[in-house]
């Protein structure tokens, strides 16, 4: 067993049930969808990013791809909540959460991926 | 040919990935704090509000970055304040270990390395002229290098030693020539130095490493096999070694300069007429004393003392040889001792020889035999090997007859090679002439052009190096003898400052000094000396086809359709009469 992989696994798999538990619920309902939880999954989905970083193979290219992927679409979900909270002044309206939210969703689709990555690279190594 | 420069930025994403982890983590972990602290209390009754995290991510992104705006949207709670005491000291740790990582990897040798091929990859990759691979760039690289600037070809450098690498960078040649400091024995830095290029226009090998060349050479053979390589071997059997598979041009220093030392026994004129063709540009030649017949003296019988010995006994001459090592040769008389010793020299019978090599690869044990034996026998002839070019002035003040300088002999013959390819057959037919021959030669040619080395050039009548000449040919305008070309464009049109010397036709025997009533045809090659201003106007009068209208006849052709036009209707009207 290798530290090193227990804590890429980790990563991985947590930036994708993070994602996924603000993800579910009412799509336009906010008290479904907490702040913390996607300040949660941008944070662990940057430092997944990060743990990506140098790695030569195909495999790894396709990894870091997805989870900038992620990233992008967290990060715009963040900034809607901010825009509608702070610049707009409308607030948490229905059709804002349901933007946040699908974006979200978008990630989430791609940290999915990410993982289904992960698992065929662990199972075609045999070891 | 990517690889170099995608490796390079996987190479600060892997180092940088703690940092920017733990960058992320301490910006994360104080935005997350700052937004849990209770607020201050509200003016109007109860707390006010906890921070969003809009207004923490803002709060955090101009404290942790030394901004620092004050506190922002409202003057913080005690609570507030006790977190950002800690947010302020957990972020600079953060900043400070980040920027740690990434100035130590600035100044780290492979990171370093890895930029520096990957720019010389680049500045090759960007070559869009023809260029010359030179892998060592000790003395003879050095030499090589001007030559080649001289002559406006591009070369491409390779080169173990920093400190050579450097000294090349302040060079002020006129092209920027790429650098890199690597081991040129490794095929990957063959390619990305552009052995595989196609512009490349040759190798050149010149490292002081016999192994280094040959791998050079058997690299330019697999990778690049139609590419002429020039490479310099001291030991016999890396000559046989190169040989074999077929490399183009071997050059050895020892066995050019057991040819030349050969020569000047056998012919002095052939031996000073080759001097002053081969010199590099700018010297002067000087009538040098001829080594004399008789008893030889010979110390260190390496590589070198071999080719010396051969040279000597070929021309009939006896050999006694003094060497450290018990006695390898029986043909010859054999002292074991050392050179740099008066008994050795004595006992070798200095007093009554007429000559001494020192050919052992140490200079000052060289010098020190010298002058030794120069002490003893006032009248010698005396052949010295220089090893190190860094001895120059040792060397210098000693007066030697010969001084062999194995770089020196390298460049004349590398530049002999890739600049007059017609040289080398024309220096075979003075090897081989008499010596009454070559001694008329070099009379009339240093009458002619004084003992300056002169310059020496080829020409082809072909559309790429002679369009004039050879359309005119093609067009049988004309018949153009040689003596017809070789007239200056001035007024008077008086007669080229050049000889030819040797004339190339396909399917003819070589013409020795052709004469002025040589008919030329197309794809004809010669050989020329005389002086610089010589060649460039033959290359004008090649070149250019009105001037080689005026050299033909004497008269200046008009230039432009409309004035053709009327120097024919001219012409008609005066032929009318």
């Amino acid at each position: 067993m290798n530290l090193e992989k227990v804590i890429f696994g980790f990563f991985i798999v947590f930036a994708a049930t993070l994602n996924f538990g603000f993800f579910i619920g009412e799509i336009d309902n906010p008290a479904h969808h907490d702040i913390y939880e996607l300040f949660a999954a941008v944070v662990v989905n940057l430092i997944a990013t990060v743990l990506k970083f140098g790695d030569r193979t195909q495999i790894g290219a396709i990894h870091l791809a997805t989870s900038l992927v992620a990233d992008l679409q967290l990060l715009a979900a963040a900034m809607v909540w901010g825009y509608a909270e702070h610049v707009s002044g409308t607030g948490m309206t229905a059709a804002t959460v349901t933007s946040i939210v699908s974006l979200s969703g978008g990630a989430l689709f791609a940290n999915v991926v990410s993982v289904v990555i992960l698992i065929a690279e662990t199972i075609m190594q045999r070891r | 040919m990517n690889g170099a420069s995608t490796s390079t930025i996987f190479l600060v994403l892997r180092r940088l990935r703690t940092p920017l982890i733990v960058l992320i983590v301490i910006f994360a972990v104080s935005v997350l704090g700052l937004t849990l602290m209770p607020g201050p209390a509200d003016p109007n009754g109860g707390p006010m509000p906890r921070m969003s995290f809009f207004h923490a991510i803002y709060f955090i992104s101009y404290t942790a970055t030394t901004i620092g705006f004050g506190e922002i949207p409202y003057a913080f709670s005690e609570q507030q304040r006790l977190w950002t005491v800690i947010c302020i000291y957990l972020s600079v740790i953060g900043w400070a270990y980040t920027l740690g990582t990434v100035f130590a990897m600035l100044q780290d040798k492979n990171f370093l390395g890895a930029l520096a091929v990957q720019r010389f990859a680049r500045q090759v990759r960007r070559l869009r002229e023809p260029f010359f691979l030179v892998c060592g760039y000790g003395e003879a690289g050095h030499l090589i290098c001007e030559a080649l600037d001289e002559l406006g070809f591009r070369a491409v450098v390779i080169e173990q030693d920093e400190t050579k690498v450097g000294d090349l960078e302040l060079q002020s040649y006129s092209a920027d020539m790429p650098a890199l400091c690597a081991d040129a024995s490794k095929p990957d830095t063959l390619i990305f130095a552009g052995l595989t290029s196609r512009y490349c226009r040759g190798v050149i090998a010149l490292t002081n490493d016999d192994n280094a060349n040959l791998a050079v050479a058997i690299a330019a053979r697999l990778l690049a096999p139609a590419l002429p390589a020039l490479c310099r071997a001291e030991h016999a059997d890396t000559v046989a070694n190169m040989a074999s598979f077929g490399t183009r041009h071997i050059i050895n220093p020892f066995e050019k300069f057991g040819e030349y030392m050969a020569l000047a026994l056998h012919s002095p004129a052939a031996y000073h007429l080759l001097l002053w063709l081969t010199g590099l540009p700018g010297a002067t030649v000087t009538r040098h004393r001829e080594p004399p017949a008789g008893r030889w003296v010979l110390c260190g019988y390496g590589a070198f003392g071999r080719v010396m010995t051969q040279a000597l006994t070929n021309a009939g001459l006896p050999v006694t040889i003094i060497d450290r090592a018990a006695p390898l040769d029986p043909t010859h008389q054999w002292v074991k001792g050392e050179g740099t010793g008066i008994d050795a020299l004595r006992s070798a019978g200095i007093a009554d020889a007429v000559g001494i090599v020192a050919a052992t690869a140490n200079d000052i044990n060289n010098l020190s035999t010298v002058v030794t034996a120069r002490a003893l026998n006032p009248g010698l002839f005396t052949v010295l090997r220089q090893n190190q070019v860094a001895n120059r002035t040792l060397f210098d003040a000693f007066e030697s007859d010969f001084t062999m300088v194995p770089s020196e002999i390298v460049a004349h013959e590398c530049l002999a090679i890739l600049t007059t390819p017609l040289l080398a057959p024309f220096l075979d037919a003075v090897r081989r002439a008499d010596d009454s021959w070559a001694e008329q030669l070099l009379g009339e040619l240093t009458d002619r052009f004084g003992w300056d080395v002169p310059a020496v050039w080829s020409a082809s009548l072909n559309i790429a190096q002679a369009p004039s000449v050879y359309r005119s040919l093609m067009r049988h305008e004309r018949q153009i003898g040689l003596g017809e070309l070789l007239r200056t464009p001035v007024t008077g049109r008086p007669p080229l400052p050049c000889t030819p010397l040797l004339l190339l036709r396909e399917g003819d025997p070589p013409r020795y000094l052709p004469g002025a009533e040589v008919r030329l045809l197309p794809g004809d090659q010669i050989l020329f000396v005389g002086t610089e201003e010589a060649r460039r106007d033959l290359s004008l009068t090649l070149f250019n086809a009105h001037t080689l209208q005026f050299v033909l006849t004497g008269r200046d052709s008009p230039g432009g359709a409309v004035w053709e036009w009327m120097d024919r209707l001219r012409g008609t009207r005066t032929a009318r009469p």
